[in-house]
């Protein structure tokens, strides 16, 4: 039986295991609206469609499997490349579905036309036009293959008007295989016998992680890794949860607000081993003393990330599971006779006295709320339990420092492109798949306002989602540049004209509360958690407070300012 | 260094335009690039001349590797190869040194395509540095107009 490009294109997904589809319709899309009734998806309204990528990205972050968008063409589809962009840099699998006019009018500046195909190439995994019916379910499938593969990451299918109507029988190809692209998974066993001489070798050892770990799903191996062998870990923004965050082999977050912890290991070690990472600059910062003294291993599924930003010593390309699975293979029959208790026990006590003298920690007292005293009770209240979104700016780095994540897939934070409006859309993709969990954003006054109609989205749906605002009336960090870089020339980063949130909140039909007292922070945030609503908690915390520890940019990371 | 990469590419829209895309992005360099189809249907090459050190280059040739449209990058500058280009130069050659172009000409086997009171113009075949040095043998009698293909190159059958 024949049917149209639209029914073809659902069936496609159906296959796909597709159950959530973020979307917003419009003129060139309409055809696959018309037909989404007839199909078993649940389809989540959002109120722009930066918000819908967002959302699937975080469903994606939050779950591990692709998230999907629907949206529709010319501004439909160029509202989505902030999203596009911010789940490149992260490396998520998201499939964006776009509407496009026909194919007849592609080119003649037609009403809503933008070659979106042509947009978003720099800042997608790869991505398609469909010119022909009889390719539509195959590009589907190999949409799909190639976000979910190898290195994660978006996928773009545009999809004209007339494709979508034309009829043709729906053949699902089950295999997918492209000649172009095969990536590279297992590694080289002779490298990983290398790594495991050198760890056997190592007095210093440290494990940076990264975003690599939670993708491929090596929490596991990581983990046994550094407790057989006794070897601390730290991570980077997008590591976070990888390694448990209140193990005492835990350092915490490294780099530009990393601990001073994980700085001085990196700094003092002998051995780095890079996992599912790429030495971006906010980690590195000046590269050319980053880790002076120690050999380095990287190991990633995407080549073009070795030797990228620093030269390394030890490449290993392969996916991180399989990667860590050999070492262990190769490390496991040998573990007694090579490692005791003691093994790097020295360096170890080094590690956590440099914790011990230089926690985390900030200020306490005076007449402000400290927005690291709120996130240590989110941390508190939540049991850790939460899945936590953030903003982009000092909210995110006090919830990068001050939540221990205990477990992987629960901190939803745009890294590579620090996007602004990000966490509230994450948040609702997350708390769609795990409507059982708590979910909270925790945002800063401007970012929040990003993206705050999908407030909208959250109610309508029932997505309880609690949106913990660390109100500064600053663009914080920027600010904090100013004050320390710029000779305190707060030049636009003022927001002192704020909508009322609470009023706000209630407008949308969600809860508010505002807390501008210390003692009202457990309490009203207790309440908050335990409604089954939206809630926004709109915490006036101290304007001038900084992010610390810093490394300035592009300077080393031993030059740490400390509080 | 100046590097020619051999780079096998689906031959389909916009593959070009992935390629070109990826070395403005990633602010590398093209000095030259040639493209056209293969024997194999659907298959096109493209070769491209680059300059930058080795890390640069290692960085373009893994970034070709990881575009999904690209099937195979080859580094012939670290193999035995054939490159050659293919010129059109129009040159001034009023009657007094006609002559000595055409000695010229011949030294060089080039061959006159197109001729005129007072211009001569050339086709001429070779590799980078005979390209170099006719235009520079030629450009004392002014040259007015040059059109270049850009390197094609081959590996050679022999790797010794």
């Amino acid at each position: 039986m024949e049917l149209t490009g639209a029914q073809i294109f659902l069936e496609c997904l159906k296959k796909e295991g597709v159950e959530v589809v973020f979307g917003y319709p419009g003129g060139a899309i309409i055809d696959i609206y018309d037909q989404l009734p007839n199909y078993p998806f649940k389809h989540i309204l959002v109120r722009h469609e930066q918000g819908a990528v967002h959302a699937a990205d975080g469903y994606a972050r939050a779950t591990g499997e692709a998230g999907v968008c629907l949206v529709t063409s010319g501004p439909g589809a160029t509202n989505a490349v902030t999203g596009i962009a911010t789940a490149y840099m992260d490396s998520i699998p998201v499939v964006i579905f776009t509407g496009q006019v026909p194919t007849p009018l592609i080119g003649n500046d037609a009403f809503q036309e933008v070659d979106i195909v042509g947009i978003t190439r720099p800042c997608t995994k790869h991505n398609y036009l469909v010119k022909d019916i009889n390719e539509l379910a195959f590009t589907v499938r190999q949409a799909f293959y190639l976000a979910r593969s190898g290195r994660p990451g978006p996928v773009l299918v545009d999809l004209p008007k007339d494709i979508m109507q034309a009829k043709a029988e729906f053949v699902w190809p089950e295999d997918v295989s492209l000649r172009s692209y095969n990536p590279n998974l297992t590694p080289h066993i002779g490298q990983i016998k290398k790594v495991a001489k050198l760890i056997e070798k190592a007095e210093r050892p440290v494990i940076y992680a990264g975003g690599g770990v939670i993708s491929s799903g090596a929490e596991d191996e990581l983990t046994w890794l550094a407790k057989s062998l006794n070897i601390p870990v730290t991570a980077t923004l997008m590591g976070l949860g990888a390694f448990p965050g209140d193990d005492p082999l835990w350092l915490g977050m490294l780099g530009m607000h990393g601990t001073y912890a994980a700085n001085m290991a990196i700094n003092n070690s002998d051995l780095v081993l890079a996992i599912g990472a790429r030495f971006d600059d906010r980690v590195t910062g000046k590269v050319d003393t980053f880790a002076p003294k120690a050999t380095l291993v990287h190991i990633d599924i995407d080549p073009t990330s070795i030797q990228k930003n620093v030269a390394v010593h030890v490449p290993l390309v392969a996916d991180c599971k399989s990667a860590l699975s050999s070492l262990k293979s190769v490390i496991e029959p040998i573990l007694d006779q090579t490692y005791s208790e003691d093994s790097h026990a020295v360096w170890v006590r080094q590690v956590q006295q440099w914790s011990e003298t230089h926690p985390l920690r900030y200020n306490k007292g005076g007449s402000f709320i400290k927005p690291q005293y709120v996130v240590e009770k989110v941390y508190e209240i939540s049991n850790g339990d939460a899945i936590v979104a953030t903003e982009v700016g000092q909210n995110q780095m006090w919830a990068a420092q001050f939540y221990k994540f205990k477990k992987s897939k629960s901190f939803l934070s745009s890294g590579g492109l620090g996007t602004m409006g990000y966490g509230l859309p994450a948040a609702i993709g997350a708390q769609m798949a795990f409507p059982d969990r708590l979910v909270v954003n925790i945002a800063g006054d401007g970012s929040i306002q990003m993206n705050i109609q999908e407030l909208m989205t959250a109610v309508c749906n029932d997505l309880p989602v609690k949106i913990v605002i660390l109100n500064n009336g600053y663009l914080g960090m920027v600010r904090q540049w100013q004050e320390l870089f710029y000779n305190r020339n707060y030049c636009e980063t003022c927001m002192d004209a704020q909508p009322d949130f609470v009023k706000l909140a209630e407008a949308y039909g969600a809860v508010g509360f505002r807390v501008t007292e210390e003692k009202d922070v457990v309490p009203v945030l207790t309440e908050a958690f335990a409604l089954p609503k939206v809630c926004i908690i709109d915490v006036r915390v101290d304007p001038e407070e900084n992010v610390y520890p810093m490394v300035p940019a592009g300077a080393s990371l031993a030059d740490m300012l400390l509080v | 260094m100046r590097h020619t990469l051999s780079v096998m590419v689906e031959n389909e829209p916009g593959v070009l335009s992935r390629v070109v895309g990826l070395f403005s992005g990633r602010g590398f360099n093209i000095e030259s690039l040639n493209v056209a189809p293969t024997l194999e249907e659907g298959v096109s090459l493209m070769t491209i001349t680059t300059v930058g050190d080795e890390q640069i280059i290692e960085q373009i040739v893994k970034q070709l590797r990881k575009l999904v449209t690209v099937i195979k990058v080859v580094d012939l500058t670290e193999l035995k190869s054939v490159e050659r280009e293919m010129v059109l130069l129009k040159v001034n050659a009023e009657d007094a040194k006609r002559a000595e172009i055409l000695r010229i000409v011949d030294i060089f086997r080039c061959k006159v395509v197109d001729v005129s009171v007072d211009e001569l113009t050339l086709e001429v075949t070779g590799d980078h540095g005979k390209i170099d040095a006719l235009i520079n043998l030629l450009s004392r009698f002014g040259i007015k107009e040059v059109a270049r293909t850009g390197t094609v190159a081959m590996k050679r059958a022999l790797q010794v």
